[in-house]
């Protein structure tokens, strides 16, 4: 597997949508590289024979009963927003306009 | 200092039933504590006065009334602050959530008012419960009652702390890797990771969503089994939530008898990286439960060498998708909405601001292990790690009833010491994860003092899943044994403040 480039954390940081700043990116190029050398280790005895665990207690098809119940009031959704208007959220531009 | 601290949860409620003592009176001397210790301990980030006598005036209420009262009513209790309540504060330690009021309230919480148990405040925490010290907390570190300049553990350091320093008798908190457990090694107090799905998450800010497990902690076996049984059970809301009755953990708390148990040492969780007086003390306690009528055998894992290089990629992936939620726009900050900046801008800046160093490594982390070309080889080879660990416990698990180990390689640290070392920080939980990663359970209880820095030594029980009651009943034979040598519980030998 091959190390991180600092170029790569910039774009990993875009996807995650994390403005960081250029002292930022120096530091976890350095500090990623470490930690995924130390982790890669778990590709030494996931052989292809060995199944995948994506949840410890397997459980299927979790239903409830389709029924009316009390969920939250718009007012109380809207409540902890950092922004509203017209009982809705007011978000910044979405497309692009300009 | 009133001697109502002092007490255990379960003694004080007898107490209150027996109307030797009111709730008020007990919720007024723990909100005094408090009031006396917290500068130095920094165990809350919000301590509610009013709702707590409100909540203890009700049950003397119930009590004058001749209503019968639980187990556990009027007993105080310390929650960790990343459950939501209705109208306090839930920050999960993180500047991003700072002032958000949830509209409801947790399932957990809801189990906690319907045993009429006296909610004091919330408690500090690593940052979105990640680290193991709380120094990743954005509203500064919580210290360490048995030495204010060492670490209480984390991610739910602020839990163990207000137990260690009489600050609340039951305290709850969350493991996704050892975050009750080892603040509980490190305070020299009790703390559970019951079996996933066995408690409700709903409500429960979410880290890793396969691994997060809500548990108790107290300062004894039997508050800890009292605590687990008020909060367990089956939860529609939760569509993780196990559909079985609750083990009878209270039952094993009071039974305490290891004679003929077969009990397993992993060879894996000992030895190079743990310190010498872990070691010491562990093994000391090995003797005893052979002393005691157990069989001791040693048992190897040998996946669990594994084990923390899956945990840090199975989290950090799904903390990377979990808290995609904290993007300004229906709650929490928002940064940079100036009108003419794209959403994209505004969310990248007000991620920016709002996460602290730990949190936004684990997001890039998982974005990387994620991301097209390397899932299979980091994500996909971590999955299955997992199944191999599982697979080792459940051999295990054929030859013995419990396993042992110490909890933590170490007691507690230095504030300061690893905050900058990520890779040193994750070996704290090197013991803790493979429950996490098997979801099955796991205690830690005190068992003495490492003779080197006079610092508390966690003794970590295993049980299988939903066998939960076989932790509470090595742990009572443990804890017992050692309270009829040293005539005093552990938590007793801790300084004054």
């Amino acid at each position: 597997m091959s190390a991180i480039t600092r170029a790569e954390v910039a774009h990993l940081a875009k996807l995650a949508r994390l403005d960081l700043s250029e002292a930022e990116l120096d530091h976890y190029a350095t500090q990623l590289d470490v930690i995924l050398g130390a982790v890669a280790r778990v590709s030494e005895v996931a052989t292809p024979d060995v199944a995948a665990t994506s949840h410890p207690i397997a459980m299927t098809n979790v239903f409830r009963e389709d029924v009316r119940h009390q969920t939250l009031t718009a007012e109380a959704a809207l409540s902890a927003a950092p922004a509203v208007e017209d009982s809705r959220f007011r978000v910044p531009r979405i497309l692009d306009e300009s | 200092m009133s001697e109502l601290i002092k007490l255990d949860a379960a003694t004080i409620a007898a107490n209150i039933a027996a109307g030797d003592v009111s709730a008020v009176e007990v919720a007024q001397a723990h909100l005094d504590r408090i009031t006396a210790v917290d500068a130095k301990v920094h165990a809350f980030l919000h301590v509610d006065t009013e709702g707590a006598l409100a909540q203890a005036a009700k049950v003397d209420a119930k009590r004058s009334a001749g209503e019968k009262l639980g187990p556990l009513a009027g007993v105080p209790l310390a929650l960790k602050d990343i459950l939501a309540i209705k109208g306090l504060p839930t920050t999960c330690g993180s500047k991003i959530l700072e002032g958000w009021i949830p509209a409801y309230n947790s399932t957990v919480v809801n189990r906690l008012h319907a045993a009429d148990i006296v909610i004091l405040g919330k408690t500090n925490m690593d940052e979105f419960a990640m680290g193991s010290s709380t120094e990743y907390s954005a509203y500064g570190p919580t210290h360490n009652p048995w030495d204010l300049d060492r670490i209480p553990g984390g991610s739910g350091g602020g839990s163990a702390a207000a137990l260690a320093a009489y600050e609340a008798p039951l305290a709850i908190g969350t493991d996704t890797g050892g975050s009750i457990r080892q603040p509980a090694a490190v305070t020299g107090t009790v703390g559970v990771k019951p079996t996933y799905g066995a408690v409700s998450r709903f409500g429960l800010v979410a880290l890793a969503s396969s691994l997060d497990q809500v548990g108790p902690c107290a300062r004894t076996v039997l508050d800890t089994a009292l605590l687990h049984e008020a909060i367990a059970g089956y939860d529609p809301a939760d569509s993780t939530s196990i559909n079985q009755p609750v083990p009878n953990v209270v039952a094993a708390a009071k039974r305490g008898d290891v004679k003929g148990l077969k009990i397993g040492l992993i060879k894996q969780l000992s030895g190079e990286g743990y310190q010498a007086g872990v070691e010491q003390r562990f093994q000391e306690t090995v003797e005893m439960l052979e002393g005691l009528g157990a069989e001791i055998t040693v048992v190897d894992c040998p996946s669990f060498e594994y084990a923390l290089g899956a945990y840090y990629l199975i989290l950090p992936s799904e903390c990377s998708s979990n808290l995609a939620k904290f993007d300004g726009m229906r709650f929490g900050m928002r940064v940079g909405d100036d009108s003419n900046r794209s959403v994209e801008e505004v969310m990248s800046m007000t991620r920016a601001a709002g996460f602290g160093p730990e949190v936004k490594r684990r997001i890039m982390l998982g974005t990387y292990a994620l991301s097209s070309g390397y899932y299979d080889a980091y994500y996909g080879s971590a999955q299955k790690v997992r199944t191999l660990i599982s697979q080792d416990f459940n051999a295990a698990f054929e030859k013995v009833d419990v396993l042992i180990s110490p909890t933590a390689p170490t007691t507690a640290f230095k504030l300061g010491e690893k905050v900058d070392d990520p890779l040193a920080m994750y070996l704290n939980d090197v013991a803790t994860i493979p429950v996490n990663l098997a979801g099955n359970c796991g205690m830690s209880l005190p068992i003495g003092l490492a003779p080197e820095d006079g610092m508390p030594v966690g003794l970590q029980i295993m049980a299988p899943v939903m066998a939960d009651d076989r932790l509470y009943n090595v742990g009572a034979a443990v804890e017992a044994e050692l309270k009829s040598r040293w005539g005093h519980l552990l938590i007793a030998e801790a300084p004054a403040l």
